[in-house]
């Protein structure tokens, strides 16, 4: 239906101001004299512009509001009048069209109505054509350094165009790193987890023999492993503002699980970066070799469904172009480290992009329809279907009996009918249902909803996914004055960003919708920033300092690079290798800039303590997903296999909120942090207090923070202390003497050995804590340290600052010397740094 | 746990070992340790009015036709048909009268309050564009009922820092869902987020006396204060020895402060969040443990506490306003929520000659229609209401704005929620067209690229 309204509004709205001056003036009289003081006495409270109300999505305000329609189509039908749905609103002719609501119009009025509308509807409020025009000079635009073509630096290499820099700042660069240090860091880097003790002592003597070719075969181990694509990936889900759940009202998507994992599965399975590209912006219509083959590719493109939805959105026009913006949005940003939502209201203040090219690129995205569900009910006035897959996957939801499905279907039914029947005694004034009981019966129509949804007529749960679909007739959409939709100015056919056109820029045909094209315009050889953009980012996630310290900002207020010649010998070797990015993130990892030690050098650091030149390695604090998975393997408790789903995705649709979900409960789970449920506005604390992206928007770079709540965290949740706990009695399992457990703790977590005054100052910190009073007699019984399902007053579930007496009740874990000093090493500032 | 165990100062200079470095260097690193620390207290852009706020957050929209916009036209019309919406014209059920010296109009609802009239600077002018609850409370909080973008509290305190580095900068009572993003820093640094403490509803699950909000993680489960100490000795002598390695090691430092201010407010969280060593005199003037205002009285205090001990910005959330249906008993039990209570933060903030550099606001999300909804109802009305601001650098008794003779728009003075903001942050000494943050390769504003200080209610 939405997609109809736009194709009629964008019809309309090219054709506007067609008929002014052309109403006879008896006609005129008429309207001016019966229709409009009807209009603005009855209607223009919800369904004007003046009142900023767009009940229904309908304005009446204008004679296109009225041929644009709302919800449930054009308010004036002007091939056959008498089936206007406005007389059948004003007539009361349809129950679920009563306008006004509640008090209907006198009969006179209702009259002239109808007479109005056998007339021809004449209206003289009509909207001028606006033509929206742009200032900016395309040309000088592409004078800009980053919208340059991409330079071979033939001869050189990494090390050489660092240290043609070095030698020109005269900075004497760090000896190399030795080899636990490098281990260690490696292992972080590439798959997110520390090396074992086992590691490293097979490193040490690999290196002995060979110290070049033990770390290229480690490099090599280390690629290949599934924890590269759960590391590295999860790199892309932060620029993809991956979430499972809408945001503001929040309703879940328990299919985008799906694109996390393809996103995990594309980076270890090396997937060209071009055809990563290709596949996620434009997967449902690029050919496929088999069916398998469509359907990866067709989740690939859950990237422009996962964003936020204000599903509860009442104008159907905004919440469309609210999808668009955020395409737009995550397109640009995530590909080509542009900001081009500016244009959306303007000309981009500080960019080459005129509003014009924004609605370029929105007609693209109109000719597209998105598929993302979130059940009806409640505050979701916007849910969408989903798409079935064609090959079944195991399901992460249950299955039901076709009795359970019909009980469930008839129960549906009944409370439907309840509702109903109650409206009606409403509108005749007489007692409803209790408001209570109505909410009560919502939230259980919005269950049994969410479950049938997702079920076939056999009780089985279908396998859908998020994704988009073409339309089936592409549609220009309208520039938008100030971005409002309601003030369409002139139509712009489909296109791609003026200013990075390049010798590749295809043209798009009038029946084809264009999002293919744009995904090989962007993911072309030629396109000046797709590959710099991109080597930035793995320059910056291994080497700790991007090139452009701006990496989500390429345009003219962005910062240059401190390394142009890298930065473009970078581009070109990753697409002279297919757009590989493990050969990329091989070769920097080879380099002798990346193996570096990281320790200062005081003359160096006087002269350069920004590391700006890469004197030394940049030390760096681990993100929160490596933190704890790193806690989780040390502990013994790590599980390395993917869990199916999410905790999200096992309850199915629904409304965050009434989900019985606990975020932080879940991260007492043993999988990898990958892994958790991501909801928007509501993420695990673990993860929020380490700096975690917001999922809200695209992110390319996360902050770096050190608050007292991350200390106290690591200080005294029971998360912490129990993996504390659990490595203690490891080693208490391991080894019988103290001085040998301290040696084996201080590899598993510094993945380093300890030195003797080490060993001696733990062992007294140890013997210190002996008398230590654990005021914990049990252990924990769950996995589940709070319980916060325990209803509130008032219906609210008890949430992340409510825990109050429950905490107090929480049995303590029993700790003792050694497991206090497994929890000292963990809470320790070495372990949470790459050095 | 009562007194704070105390092993040592760290100061940057002193575990740094570098002695010798250069000038250029120590400085580099200052300008590194200011990173590190971003709550240190930061130089405003001019002398500021305020030096913290208490923002009393009215969830649901409280009718501003039955408190402080005084239509006597609405009550004489009372019946007859409205010319906005479905309902007819409902003159307001309490009866209004001038108050104190200033004369502000206030109706019976607040018998406590009214008698501070004089403190009181009302905008009678206020508009907002959005029309239902999370988008407009976002939109009051944040400048964007559309986006996730920054607290107006995360704001002032990347603006201003903290006076006191025992505790966080910006605290949030009584909060419920959406406040993470309502009281959020979004895309600022994470340490400018609101501190959200305590429970929404009137009752909010917590019992009498406010004695039972808790910070997470706040205690550790086994070990004693001195237990403790013990095992962070242990934790900062690795930091130290790491840092001794390292030679130069911001992070390591940052590491370092953050487990001294995170130790001691294991001791200054909880004392600030134990009311029983108040008086019962001051907890009478709240109102706590009097029936419907014990919750919000206990907030109340709460607050008074935060902003004597130096935190910037102080939330304290009301819920419950949204009367589509029973104005006359909702308002009536709502009002008495917090009628008291305020009116004994303001006695109280004065007693302690804290009000003259504190700015109080009031505020709900929108206002109420002057018609009816059902009949013993008001809708949602976001073309007029009125918030109100008193203490540090605003007209004391004095009134601004108007909406027009039924109080459905504001005709006069008009003031939009950026130029709220933007007034908010002139008075604790920021300008809100400079204060901004570079995201996603923009500046960012709490009022995008709107919002003008309403000059005229300043003192």
């Amino acid at each position: 239906m939405q997609r109809l309204f736009s194709m009629i509004w964008a019809f309309f709205a090219g054709m506007t101001a067609v008929s002014t001056g052309e109403i006879p003036v008896d006609k005129l009289n008429y309207f001016e004299k019966h229709i409009r003081p009807a209009f603005i006495k009855y209607c223009y409270e919800c369904h004007s512009r003046e009142m900023g109300k767009t009940r229904g999505g309908l304005l009446v305000d204008t004679r296109e509001g009225l041929l644009q329609g709302g919800d449930s189509g054009p308010a004036l039908d002007l091939n056959d009048l008498s089936k206007s749905l406005l007389l059948d609103a004003v007539t009361w002719a349809d129950p679920d069209y009563e306008m006004p609501p509640k008090n209907k119009m006198p009969e006179e009025v209702i009259a002239h109505f109808e007479k109005w509308i056998a007339m021809g509807a004449p209206d003289p409020r009509v909207r001028e054509v606006v033509k929206v025009e742009s200032n900016i000079d395309i040309e000088a635009g592409k004078e800009h350094w980053a919208f340059q073509r991409v330079e071979r630096q033939p001869g050189e290499s990494i090390d050489t165009l660092v240290g043609k820099k070095l030698q020109l700042e005269k900075l004497t660069p760090t000896p190399a790193a030795d080899p636990f240090t490098l281990l260690r860091r490696m292992h972080i880097d590439l798959i997110g987890l520390p090396p074992t003790p086992e590691e490293i002592k097979e490193f040490a003597m690999a290196w002995k023999k060979n110290r070049d070719a033990a770390i290229r075969e480690k490099v090599d181990d280390l690629l290949a492993r599934e924890q590269y694509g759960e590391r590295w990936g999860r790199y892309w889900l932060d620029l993809a503002r991956y979430a499972e759940s809408t945001g503001n009202v929040n309703y879940s998507y328990p299919e985008a699980w799906r694109y996390r994992d393809y996103v995990i599965d594309a980076f270890n399975k090396d997937k060209p970066y071009n055809r990563f590209i290709q596949e996620q912006l434009a997967g449902d219509v690029l050919p496929a070799k088999n069916e398998a083959g469509w359907q990866e590719a067709l989740i690939a493109t859950s990237f422009l469904a996962v964003g936020v939805k204000n599903v509860n959105e009442t104008n159907p026009r905004q919440f469309r172009m609210d999808i668009v913006d955020d395409q737009i949005d995550v397109t640009a940003r995530a590909f080509l480290g542009l900001t081009v939502s500016c244009a959306r209201c303007h000309d981009h203040k500080s960019d080459p992009i005129p509003t014009t090219d924004y609605y370029a690129l929105a007609g693209i995205f109109l000719s597209t329809r998105t598929h993302y569900g979130t059940v009806s009910a409640g505050q979701n006035r916007r849910p969408s279907t989903l798409l079935q897959l064609p090959i079944p996957t195991e399901s992460v939801t249950q299955s039901y009996s076709e009795a359970e499905v019909s009980r469930m279907r008839e129960e549906l039914e009944e409370h439907r009918g309840a509702m109903r029947r109650s409206r009606i005694s409403e509108q005749q004034g007489e007692n409803a249902m209790n408001a209570n009981r109505a909410r009560a019966m919502r939230n259980r129509m919005s269950v049994l909803e969410g479950v049938l949804n997702g079920l076939d007529g056999e009780g089985v749960p279908i396998s859908y996914t998020m994704g988009v679909q073409p339309l089936a007739r592409p549609v220009r959409s309208n520039v938008l004055m100030r971005g409002d939709v309601e003030m369409p100015a002139q139509q712009v056919a489909r296109g791609f960003l003026q200013v990075l056109h390049h010798e590749e820029t295809p043209s798009i045909a009038e029946d084809s919708i264009g999002r293919r094209e744009l995904a090989e315009w962007i993911s072309s050889k030629s396109n000046p920033l797709t590959a710099r953009v991109m080597v930035n980012r793995i320059w910056m996630h291994l080497v700790g300092k991007p090139i452009v310290a701006t990496p989500n900002n390429w345009g003219t207020t962005g910062q240059t690079p401190t390394h142009p010649e890298l930065l473009d010998y970078l581009a070109s070797r990753f697409m002279d290798s297919d757009w590989s990015i493990k050969t990329l993130v091989r070769e920097i990892v080879l380099s002798a800039t990346y193996q570096r030690s990281s320790r200062a050098n005081v003359s160096n650091y006087s002269k350069d303590p920004e590391n700006k030149w890469l004197w030394r390695a940049s030390p760096r604090q681990i993100d929160a997903e490596a933190y704890r998975d790193s806690m989780l393997q040390v502990s013994g408790n790590l599980d390395l296999s993917r869990p199916l789903g999410s905790d999200l995705a096992k309850l199915g649709q629904g409304r965050v909120g009434r989900l019985p979900l606990d975020v932080n409960s879940a991260i007492a789970r043993t999988h990898r942090s990958v892994y958790l449920p991501i909801v928007r506005n509501n993420v695990p604390e673990a993860l929020a207090l380490f700096d975690f992206a917001d999922p809200a928007a695209p992110s390319a770079k996360r902050e770096e923070t050190n608050v007292p709540g991350q200390a106290l965290y690591l200080l005294n949740s029971p998360f912490v202390i129990q993996q504390a706990k659990n490595m203690a009695d490891e080693l208490g399992k391991r080894y019988e003497k103290i001085e040998n457990q301290i040696a084996h703790a201080f590899l598993q977590v510094y993945g380093r050995p300890a030195q003797s005054s080490e060993i001696a100052e733990s062992k007294a910190f140890i013997a210190s804590m002996a008398s230590v009073q654990s005021a914990g007699t049990a252990e924990m019984s769950s996995p589940r340290p709070f319980d916060r399902r325990r209803p509130l007053p008032g219906g609210q579930r008890r949430g992340r600052f409510q825990r109050g007496g429950v905490q107090a009740a929480t049995p303590a874990i029993p700790v003792d010397g050694l497991t206090l000093f497994c929890q000292s090493l963990l809470a320790s500032g070495e372990f949470r740094t790459i050095d | 746990m009562s007194a704070i165990v105390t092993r040592r100062q760290f100061s940057i200079s002193g575990t740094t070992g570098l002695g010798g470095l250069a000038f250029a260097a120590l400085s580099s690193m200052q300008a590194k340790a200011e990173k590190i620390d971003p709550l240190s207290k930061k130089k405003p852009h001019f002398e500021p009015r305020a030096k913290r706020v208490i923002f009393l957050s009215m969830r649901g929209a409280p009718s501003h036709v039955d408190t402080f916009d005084y239509k006597p036209q609405l009550t004489k019309d009372d019946g007859k048909s409205a010319k906005y919406g479905a309902g007819n014209l409902l003159g307001s059920p309490w009866a209004f009268a001038q108050r104190g010296k200033s004369g502000l109009w206030m109706s019976d609802l607040f018998p406590y309050l009214s008698t501070h009239a004089d403190k009181l600077c009302m905008l009678h002018g206020m508009h907002t564009d959005e029309p239902n609850h999370p988008g407009a409370t976002r939109k009051i909080h944040t400048g964007s009922g559309q986006f996730v973008r920054p607290s107006l509290g995360a704001w002032s305190l990347y603006g201003l820092g903290t006076e006191n580095a025992n505790l966080p900068g910006f605290i949030c009572l009584g909060g419920g869902g959406g406040d993470k993003q309502n009281c959020g820093n979004a895309f600022l640094p994470a340490i400018y987020q609101g501190t959200l403490l305590g429970s929404g509803g009137p009752n909010g699950g917590r019992g009498a006396g406010g004695s039972s909000i808790e910070f997470p993680n706040i205690k550790n489960p086994n070990l004693s204060a001195a237990d403790q100490r013990k095992q962070l000795d242990f934790i900062q002598k690795l930091n130290r020895d790491k840092l001794a390695r390292d030679r130069v090691q911001p992070q390591i430092e940052g590491v370092i402060q953050s487990y001294e201010l995170a130790f001691r407010m294991q001791v200054t969280m909880p004392e600030l969040l134990d009311l029983s060593n108040e008086t019962e005199a001051t907890k009478k003037l709240y109102g706590i443990g009097e029936g419907v205002s014990d919750n919000f009285g206990s907030q109340c205090l709460l607050a008074r506490r935060m902003v004597e001990k130096g935190v910037r910005f102080v939330e304290v959330v009301s819920n419950g306003w949204d009367h589509h249906r029973d104005l006359k008993n909702e308002m009536e039990d709502h009002c008495a929520q917090i009628d008291q209570p305020i009116a004994g933060l303001l006695t109280d903030l004065a007693q302690r000659g804290l009000l003259k550099d504190t700015l109080v606001i009031w505020a709900g999300e929108f206002g109420r229609t002057p018609h009816g909804q059902g009949g013993n109802g008001r809708d949602h009305n976001s073309a007029g209401f009125t918030t109100w601001l008193a203490g540090g650098g605003v007209k004391a008794g004095f009134a601004h704005g108007a909406t027009d003779d039924y109080g459905y728009a504001a005709v006069d003075g008009r003031t939009s929620v950026h130029d709220w903001h933007a007034t908010i942050l002139h008075l604790i000494g920021l300008d809100h067209e400079k204060l901004t943050y570079n995201y996603g390769g923009r500046d960012f504003r709490l009022t995008d690229v709107h919002g003008n200080v309403v000059d005229e209610i300043l003192a």
